[in-house]
């Protein structure tokens, strides 16, 4: 008895696991072998938006794009069903040197490029804009901080409102949990990097503006698109958050998105048409659909 | 082969005649249709049995593979010894625990404070004081009590608990150990309200009359016959709180402000639960390594608590 039952659950899991086999074999796995292919048919010339292309694009880096990325792959795939575009997020440093590298058709970058990585042949296509707006609670009469204000209050130099013209009462600094896009890159826009001194972190934007709207000593960020009336953006060094000033510059709390190329080599046609679907100005409402401002649109 | 015999006793049937034998036959082939369903229902039970065993042996193991990099490359002493939560820090990254480790421990320490004290009394007035309907009722309260979802309770902790907090102490915000705490106090008493319950009912009539006989009062012979009768059930629902505590993530991600401070009554905790559920999905590397051996850090923790609480049942059954 003993025996038949163990042959029995061996089978079973011999089943299991030659079903895994065949699972895993149908699942694009094998892609990055493939992609190189499309590169033979002849690219003269960038296609156009009407004629179909096929192939595989590695688009690598930042992970904070991810969302954008996400909602334009989606949005390609019935633009260029034949395409498959796979993304991987491993940090936009490691997307610039691999697009360098060829390992990857596009590089994924969340920060303008150096002037290094451009002597080295990168270039910058700026998709969309990421702006990160600070909020405060609406009882809060502070309207206007300083970027050096904002750095000080939440590196811990400034504890109480009343030194940045508000209420006498403390502040209670919100942010995003450790690995948090946002989170690193508003500490890497205002310069507090890993040096910020948080009263409280969230592990979502909806949860930091939760607890901002519901905290008059509260100050925290969160992404541009995230921001709704139960709480107040403060302008920054003058300056309100809004599409129009994070896309003319003026507001300073904002980072590009860049898709990097590298210039003199020919894309594929697959991730030619990629790139020029994200440059276009008909993606404008996905991109801020993904929490985005389109720089294109 | 479960065929046949059926067969044949039909055939035996359409046959009409019966003769000795016949039945003989009849009833070992019962018999053995009987025999064969035994062992296959045996075979079904061991097999569940199997899949529990199997599934602690799978989570275990994979706990300590993937939980044991992370200690190795930070190393044992600085991951469970370090004051520096800072993971994700660029330059140069800090993986101790020990803020977290304390914050748990103080956390669950504070809750079985308040709401032993506050479970025990419940349970001897259920037991011995409350007439029989009234503790029906709040019985029934106590089980609902029980099912109240952990989100539920964190979600009444940070709506009520957080922003009284920070009025009562005038601080920047109320998120806090002490909101974590009150929060797990509030969450522990159900199960150590019936496991108490059950111990008290347990002591024996004859021991609480003979002291009543004996000219003490009612109130002496619960705290002095009938609570010692049952401490070591009293105990294991101690060890149960404990428990529940210390693995509860979700209603105190939600008060305890999640900041990975030394702990201190007012300020903003991270436990170790809570570690795992907040930066999980945005981590990576030796973050990510690093949580599953927060995971593993929670598993021993939990073992010792079920290895204290076989401990106190068994002596529980020993004893009577």
């Amino acid at each position: 008895m003993k025996k038949t039952l163990a042959i029995v659950l061996s089978l079973v899991l011999c089943i299991g696991l030659l079903a895994a086999c065949g699972e895993s074999e149908s699942t694009p796995s094998t892609e990055p072998t493939t992609a190189t292919e499309p590169s033979t048919a002849p690219s003269t010339e960038p296609t156009t938006d009407t004629e179909s292309v096929s192939g595989n694009v590695i688009a690598n880096g930042s992970t904070s794009m991810n969302d954008v990325m996400l909602a334009l792959i989606e949005g390609f795939s019935s633009v260029q069903p034949d395409v498959a575009v796979n993304y991987t997020g491993s940090g936009s440093g490691a997307g610039i040197e691999g697009v360098l590298a060829g390992s990857c058709d596009l590089g994924l970058s969340s920060r303008a490029l150096t002037d290094d990585e451009k002597a080295s042949g990168a270039v910058e296509n700026i998709i969309a804009l990421d702006g990160v707006a600070v909020v405060i609670n609406p009882e809060n009469t502070v309207t206007d901080l300083t970027t050096e204000q904002i750095a000080q209050i939440f590196t811990g130099e400034i504890t109480n409102w009343s030194e940045v013209g508000g209420a006498d009462a403390p502040i209670a600094v919100f942010g995003r949990e450790n690995g948090s896009g946002t989170r690193s890159a508003f500490e890497e826009i205002v310069g507090v990097e890993d040096a910020c001194a948080y009263t409280n972190e969230y592990s979502s934007t909806g949860d930091v503006i939760g607890n901002v709207a519901s905290n008059p000593n509260a100050i925290g960020y969160a992404s541009l698109s995230a921001v709704d009336d139960t709480v107040v953006a403060v302008n920054v060094n003058g300056v309100a958050p809004s599409e129009e000033t994070v896309l003319d510059g003026t507001y300073e709390i904002q980072r590009p998105f860049v898709i990097v190329t590298v210039e003199g080599t020919e894309l594929s046609p697959a991730a030619q048409a990629f790139l020029d679907y994200a440059m276009s100005a008909d993606v404008a409402d996905i991109i801020a659909g993904a929490g985005a401002v389109p720089a294109n649109g | 082969m479960k065929a046949k015999p059926e067969t044949e006793k039909r055939d035996a049937a359409a046959a009409g005649a019966f003769t000795g034998e016949q039945a003989v036959e009849r009833i070992d082939a019962k018999n053995s249709v009987k025999d064969i369903m035994e062992k296959v229902m045996q075979g079904v039970f061991l097999f569940c049995g199997l899949v529990a065993i199997g599934f602690v042996l799978v989570i275990s193991v994979y706990l300590i593979i993937s939980g044991i990099p992370a200690i190795r490359e930070v190393g044992l002493l600085n991951f469970l010894g370090g004051t520096t939560w800072s993971p994700a820090n660029k330059t140069e990254p800090s993986f101790g625990i020990l803020p977290m480790i304390l914050t748990s421990v103080y956390g669950t320490a504070g809750a079985i404070i308040i709401g032993v004290p506050i479970g025990f009394l419940m349970a001897v007035f259920l037991s011995k004081v409350a007439n029989r309907r009234v503790a029906a009722v709040i019985r029934e309260v106590v089980d609902l009590l029980a099912g109240i979802p952990s989100v539920v309770y964190g979600l009444v902790g940070m709506m009520v608990l957080v922003p009284g907090i920070r009025n009562v102490f005038n601080l920047a915000a109320g998120d806090s150990l002490l909101a974590a705490i009150i929060v797990l106090a509030v969450m522990i008493l159900p199960s150590i309200i019936s496991v108490s319950e059950t111990a008290l009912n347990a002591v024996p009539r004859e021991y609480e009359e003979a002291s009543l006989a004996l000219g003490a009062t009612e109130i002496e012979t619960y705290f002095r016959v009938s609570a010692p009768a049952a401490k070591s059930g009293i105990a294991a629902a101690v060890v149960l709180g404990v428990g529940r505590a210390i693995g509860e993530a979700m209603a105190i991600l939600m008060v305890a402000g999640n900041v990975a401070n030394m702990p201190s009554l007012l300020s903003s905790v991270k436990f170790l639960t809570t570690a795992i559920a907040g930066e999980m999905s945005y981590a990576g590397g030796l973050h990510r390594q690093a949580l599953f051996s927060i995971g593993l850090v929670l598993f021993v923790f939990i073992m010792l608590i079920n290895a204290a609480l076989n401990f106190f049942f068994k002596r529980d059954k020993e004893g009577n």
